[in-house]
């Protein structure tokens, strides 16, 4: 991928920054050490000197025992290759550090993630407010130190279940109204909610306008949504208008927040598995093959060459069936009502079938197992894929493509509607298709191949406009691509074992951190584990790639009319369930 | 021309309508609804037209692999007793993720020492996630899932624990769900019981 090795790399990185950074020295971990001091600096030159221009993930992490908390970026570089990982060590008293939105505007969005879950401030960040939880909520909820009301025990399995065994409805153990905690002198009573203020107040002074004719104009301020057909699910969108057309336009999420990663941390290692087919539910397969590639990293196994076809086969049939949703809810945003999405939606069908077959069940699906999947291909599956993949599916995208593609209607709605440069794409680290279709040709499975990706022939789908138009069709091309590597994965697809190794409900995994990417179809979906040896891990973080995709959303709408706004955020492609966790 | 690309569109609607009756034309007298092979028909690759089908007058076969809320086996004697597979090992609560299983282990009541049977078994179906991980660890096959999906009850704060007596299924309804399952299973043990008298005859 670069034509200098990795090693001079890093010599050469360590030759520039060697006094800023220190190698990290924790047995299983990764990169480097940073003071928060020299965090800009080092993150200045490693984007414009060594092309670490994608900042993917910024997470904190709870390090209790050390009496720390630590904030850890994942950089990559557009062009291709692994992780460089910076680790910052913040005192767990007044834990604050420079924020980088002004160098990655993508981590804006995760950086008030991270001051909402630890408390952590990140200086000079444009709007530092909570975003999962609401902004009257007492405490830090992913410190290791705060307890859920509904508190059993550090990590499952409960002994109250066995050998206790005494059985209480979850429901009693967690009653209404006592399960929140207010901050100190806080009064529901006549409360104002301030959230709500700081929230408009973001955006400024908004001044009496004027759209250039002359006429007086007001600006005005309107909430579209959490409850909007629009949406795809409880989500809201704040605009400030003059008129019709967009001023600014600002995401707010988090109604659907369950604290996935709380939870995550309290399951074992295997538990997480049928958690993680909850995020973007719309493709449990896909989250399932970033999980276990995180686990299967810091366990250090493989699965069997069966099993990796059978991971590969699953994922892009999910890539398809999520594709196909895509498409008809795009146009169901355009007004189309529900007649492309109908039509999209039958062989999506087909393909759920198929997955209640393999794996029990239609979107919950839980196959994925750390070395391996849970069960092989049931007796005539195999041959259902191949007649989908040859036959009906190829039909399919050909119809919708005939269909819409040409559609003058379609193409005077997104042609030139929310573009977003390739620049800009990769500064907000925009993931998967949004990124694509901006003219990025970054797509995980070339850039850093897992599972068996390398051995597939397909191309990396890319458009250049970055607009709605594009993000539809690249969505179309994409399907094209899953099929050729469909095709040839049940061309070579093995006779053989599906597991590597006993299958354990109790996996050992060694100490360390691991961070495992996938190409979902929403983008590139992350899995940040951290174990310490025990159980459970100590940090279990999700990359959500429709989560930061909606980064750029301000961006992507400033200047166009407020109607293009729902087509813009269909665009994107979210799940409610993976951006809120 | 402008709006070429609609009418080419309308072309695929009107394709589809017509597909429709095609559909139920062909299928004229031979059942298309309501019959298991109308039903079959409906949900493979050769359906056109609607795919809809009309639950709960009409219901598709769930697959073998399907999996809903767990059930415990017992295996039935000659004269109707019942045996439970289940020898309250608790793997299957300790592997559940959600934590909805509660186990209760029978004691000799004469020694207090542990028996290897559950005196009671609840699962709290309100938060079973049906991820079948249970069946899939249970080293005894005694707990499975289950294929009945119809549960809704009226009364979820007296009908949502299920105990022992509820979960529990002969080994003959597991067969009937899951032949394929269960014939290999049974296969594994035999194997593995003329393993062990061959090995109790070598020595």
């Amino acid at each position: 991928m670069t034509s200098t090795p990795a090693t001079t790399l890093e010599q050469e990185i360590e030759a520039r920054l060697g006094d800023a950074l220190a190698h990290e020295t924790r047995p299983g971990y990764t990169g480097y050490r940073v003071e928060a001091a020299r965090l800009i600096e080092a993150a200045r030159t490693l984007r414009d000197d060594f092309h670490y221009d994608y900042l993917s993930c910024v997470t904190g992490v709870d390090q209790l025992p050390e009496g720390k908390l630590e904030v850890v970026y994942h950089l990559f570089r557009t062009r291709g290759g692994g992780a460089l990982v910076l680790h910052t060590l913040l005192p767990r008293d007044d834990p604050h550090l420079p924020s980088l939105v002004s160098l990655f505007p993508g981590a804006e969005l995760q950086e008030r993630e991270a001051y909402d879950m630890y408390g952590i401030r990140f200086d000079g960040h444009p709007d530092l407010r909570r975003i999962l939880m609401w902004e009257g909520f007492a405490g830090w909820p992913m410190r290791k130190d705060w307890k859920e009301a509904f508190y059993e025990q550090e990590g499952k399995p409960f002994d109250a279940r066995w050998p206790g065994g005494r059985a209480r409805r979850s429901e009693d153990q967690n009653p209404f109204g006592s399960n929140v905690e207010y901050p100190p002198g806080f009064t529901l009573e006549g409360w104002v909610p301030e959230g709500e203020d700081a929230l408009y107040a973001s955006f400024g002074r908004i001044e009496p306008g004027g759209n250039g004719s002359g006429l007086r104009t007001d600006r005005m301020l309107i909430n579209l949504g959490p409850q909007h057909p629009s949406t795809h699910g409880i989500f809201r969108m704040v605009a400030v208008l003059e008129g019709e057309t967009i001023i600014d336009i600002k995401p707010v999420v988090g109604y659907l927040h369950r604290n996935h990663e709380k939870i995550g941390e309290r399951n074992t290692f295997l538990m997480n598995m049928p958690f993680t087919d909850r995020l973007d539910y719309i493709n449990s397969l896909s989250n399932n093959f970033g999980y276990a590639l995180a686990v299967e990293k810091l366990m250090g196994i493989r699965p069997p060459e069966r099993a990796e076809y059978i991971r590969i086969i699953m994922a892009e049939l999910g890539r398809i069936s999520n594709h196909l949703w895509f498409i008809g809810f795009l146009l169901n945003d355009l007004g189309a009502y529900f007649t492309p999405a109908l039509y999209a939606i039958q062989d999506r069908e087909l393909i759920l079938d198929l997955f209640e077959a393999i794996t029990g069940s239609r979107m919950m699906c839980n196959y994925f197992r750390f070395g391996g999947v849970a069960r092989d291909f049931p007796e005539g599956t195999l041959q259902r894929i191949r007649e989908l993949v040859e036959e009906r599916l190829p039909r399919k995208i050909d119809e919708l493509d005939g269909f819409l593609s040409g559609s003058e209607i379609l193409r005077g709605r997104a042609i030139g509607v929310g573009v977003l440069p390739p620049d800009r794409a990769i500064a907000y680290a925009a993931a998967g298709p949004v990124l694509r279709a901006s003219g990025v040709a970054y797509d995980v499975r070339r850039a850093e191949p897992y599972g068996i990706y390398d051995r597939f022939d397909f191309n990396v789908a890319v458009r250049t406009h970055g607009d709605v138009y594009d993000r539809y069709l690249i969505r179309l091309d994409e399907m094209r691509e899953s099929l050729k590597i469909l095709h040839q994965a049940l061309r070579d697809i093995p006779a053989g074992e599906i597991q590597t190794g006993k299958a354990m409900y109790q996996v050992r995994v060694p100490a360390g951190e691991s961070y495992a990417r996938v190409d979902g179809p929403k983008g590139e979906l992350g899995f940040y584990v951290v174990s310490n040896g025990k159980p459970n891990p100590w940090r279990y973080h999700v990359r959500p790639p429709s989560f930061i995709s909606l980064t750029p959303l301000g961006e992507m709408c400033r200047g166009q009319k407020i109607a293009d706004a729902v087509v813009i955020l269909g665009s994107i492609d979210i799940t409610l369930g993976e951006v809120d966790r | 021309m402008y709006g070429l690309g609609i009418v080419k569109g309308l072309t695929t609607t009107l394709r589809h309508f017509f597909e429709t009756y095609l559909d139920d034309l062909r299928w004229l007298g031979k059942g298309r609804y309501g019959t298991p092979q109308g039903i079959q028909h409906r949900s493979s690759k050769n359906v056109r037209g609607l795919f809809t089908i009309q639950y709960p007058e009409e219901k598709i076969p769930v697959p073998e692999e399907f999996r809903y809320i767990p059930f415990l086996i017992h295996e039935e004697g000659a004269n109707g007793e019942q045996q439970d597979r289940c020898t309250a090992c608790g793997i299957c609560a300790k592997v559940c993720p959600p934590q909805c299983i509660w186990i209760v282990r029978t004691t000799d009541s004469a020694t207090g020492r542990p028996v290897p049977a559950p005196a009671e078994f609840y699962i709290d179906i309100d938060i079973c996630m049906n991820c079948g991980l249970c069946a899939e660890y249970c080293p005894f096959d005694a707990i499975k899932m289950d294929h009945d999906y119809e549960i809704a009850s009226y009364d979820r704060r007296q009908a949502h624990i299920f105990d022992k007596q509820r979960l529990s299924r002969p080994v003959s309804y597991y067969a009937a769900i899951r032949p394929s399952n269960y014939a290999s299973e049974e296969e594994a043990r035999k194997e593995k019981e003329a393993r062990k008298a061959k090995a109790q005859a070598a020595a």
